[in-house]
């Protein structure tokens, strides 16, 4: 995946009321080398990133004291939210987190299962810095980082070709990130697999089953020699 | 060996037609990649998370169902937690029948609900039963080539005595 070990540092806070959800979702994060927290719900992210509730009377004024205390114990770098949720939805908390100085700068992903225009374009306007459509892969936790170092480098707005150019990257990083997971997967078969089904992998690649290419390997390779090493020694 | 050979052929005939037969689709094996040796039982954990949760929510859509005046809204969102976990696990079948499902709620057609729900029970205990083979007949494999192995290795070192 490319992570250096600098990267483990980096700490994502993930948001879903499903237990299946949450369990992938820190599983998929942990596997490209993020520390990971998970919630339940809304308000349990907002306490964990130590958000004063006294902020609502006065989102300009009350400037957190406390929060900054909290906020110092752990530093969360990224925050990937479920938008359906009961109580406080991710469209909720991401404006929250707009509304507070503190946490304003944490880079916020949306997850959905649906794909509504009108809902990825509320969310993005918000302020979000991406929407993924679940269930969420390898492939879509690769185009965290980018978004990550974007905050960590910079506190001053980006000018709008600066941005431009890093969406250019992140395609390319995308691109290349389905391609080699292509290439791994067709490397067992014959199937010879052109560059141009990158960009859709799901309709054109073959369903290869992990656990099955691992044994017909197995099967084929090592019983032979096993057999091999027997003989010659009885 | 013989043995070995056999499952084994068993095992990859019986996974691919879950996969070309709709019950499995590509989310199955990307839960697959997830696991390695530090996380070794991550496929058939989540997997049984996804058994608990599906049976807790058929019996609460069959009582929301059942209710003298039925809440279609209570109904759509159990329907949307089931579709939301079994896209997850890459339950094929049963995501399809639930979509099915929520149109039936969209239109409020009791009827509609009532038989398309028989149809999610029906795929979710179906594809249950697929995992269950699944993870038998690898556990099974699994213990025959440890078995072998073991043979392998008591044999050889018997020899250099």
């Amino acid at each position: 995946m490319g992570m250096t070990a600098a990267d483990s540092q980096f700490h994502v806070l993930a948001v879903d009321d499903s237990l299946i959800d949450r369990k992938l979702i820190e599983r998929l994060l942990k596997t490209s080398s993020y520390q990971v927290t998970t919630v339940d719900s809304g308000s349990k992210a907002l306490e964990f990133l130590g958000w004063n509730a006294d902020v609502r009377s006065n989102p300009i004024e009350n400037e957190t004291p406390v929060s900054e205390k909290n906020s110092q114990e752990v530093e969360i770098n990224l925050v990937i939210t479920d938008y359906c949720m009961p109580g406080m939805t991710g469209y909720d908390l991401l404006k929250k987190m707009k509304e507070s100085s503190s946490l304003r700068n944490i880079p916020v992903i949306i997850m959905s299962s649906e794909n509504v225009p009108s809902r990825i374009n509320r969310c993005l306007e918000e302020g979000a810095e991406e929407f993924f459509l679940k269930p969420v892969r390898l492939s879509d936790v690769d185009k965290l980082k980018p978004h990550i170092m974007k905050t960590k480098c910079s506190d001053i707005e980006k000018p709008e070709k600066e941005e431009k150019q890093e969406k250019e990257n992140k395609e390319s990083i995308e691109t290349s990130s389905e391609i080699h997971l292509q290439k791994a997967q067709t490397s067992n078969n014959s199937k010879n697999k052109s560059l141009d089904e990158g960009h859709s992998p799901d309709k054109t690649r073959p369903i290869n089953n992990d656990f099955t290419v691992q044994l017909i390997q197995f099967g084929t390779f090592s019983l032979p020699l096993l057999l091999l090493l027997f003989l010659s020694y009885s | 060996m013989e043995i070995v050979g056999q499952l084994q052929k068993q095992y990859v005939e019986f996974s691919t037609s879950l996969y070309r037969e709709g019950f499995l689709d590509e989310q199955f094996i990307q839960l697959q990649k997830l696991q390695d040796e530090s996380n070794p039982d991550f496929v058939v954990e989540v997997v049984s998370i996804f058994f608990e949760d599906s049976e807790k929510l058929i019996n609460d859509l069959a009582t929301a169902i059942q209710q003298q005046v039925v809440d279609f809204k209570q109904v759509d969102a159990h329907v949307h937690q089931f579709k939301g976990s079994s896209s997850s696990i890459g339950a094929n079948r049963v995501k399809n029948m639930c979509i099915a499902l929520r149109s039936f709620c969209d239109e409020k057609n009791l009827d509609g609900c009532l038989r398309c729900l028989q149809q999610v029970k029906h795929e979710y205990f179906l594809v249950k039963n697929k995992l269950e083979t699944l993870f038998r007949g690898i556990s099974h494999l699994k213990e025959n080539i440890d078995s072998f192995f073991s043979f392998l290795i008591h044999h050889f070192f018997r020899r250099k005595k």
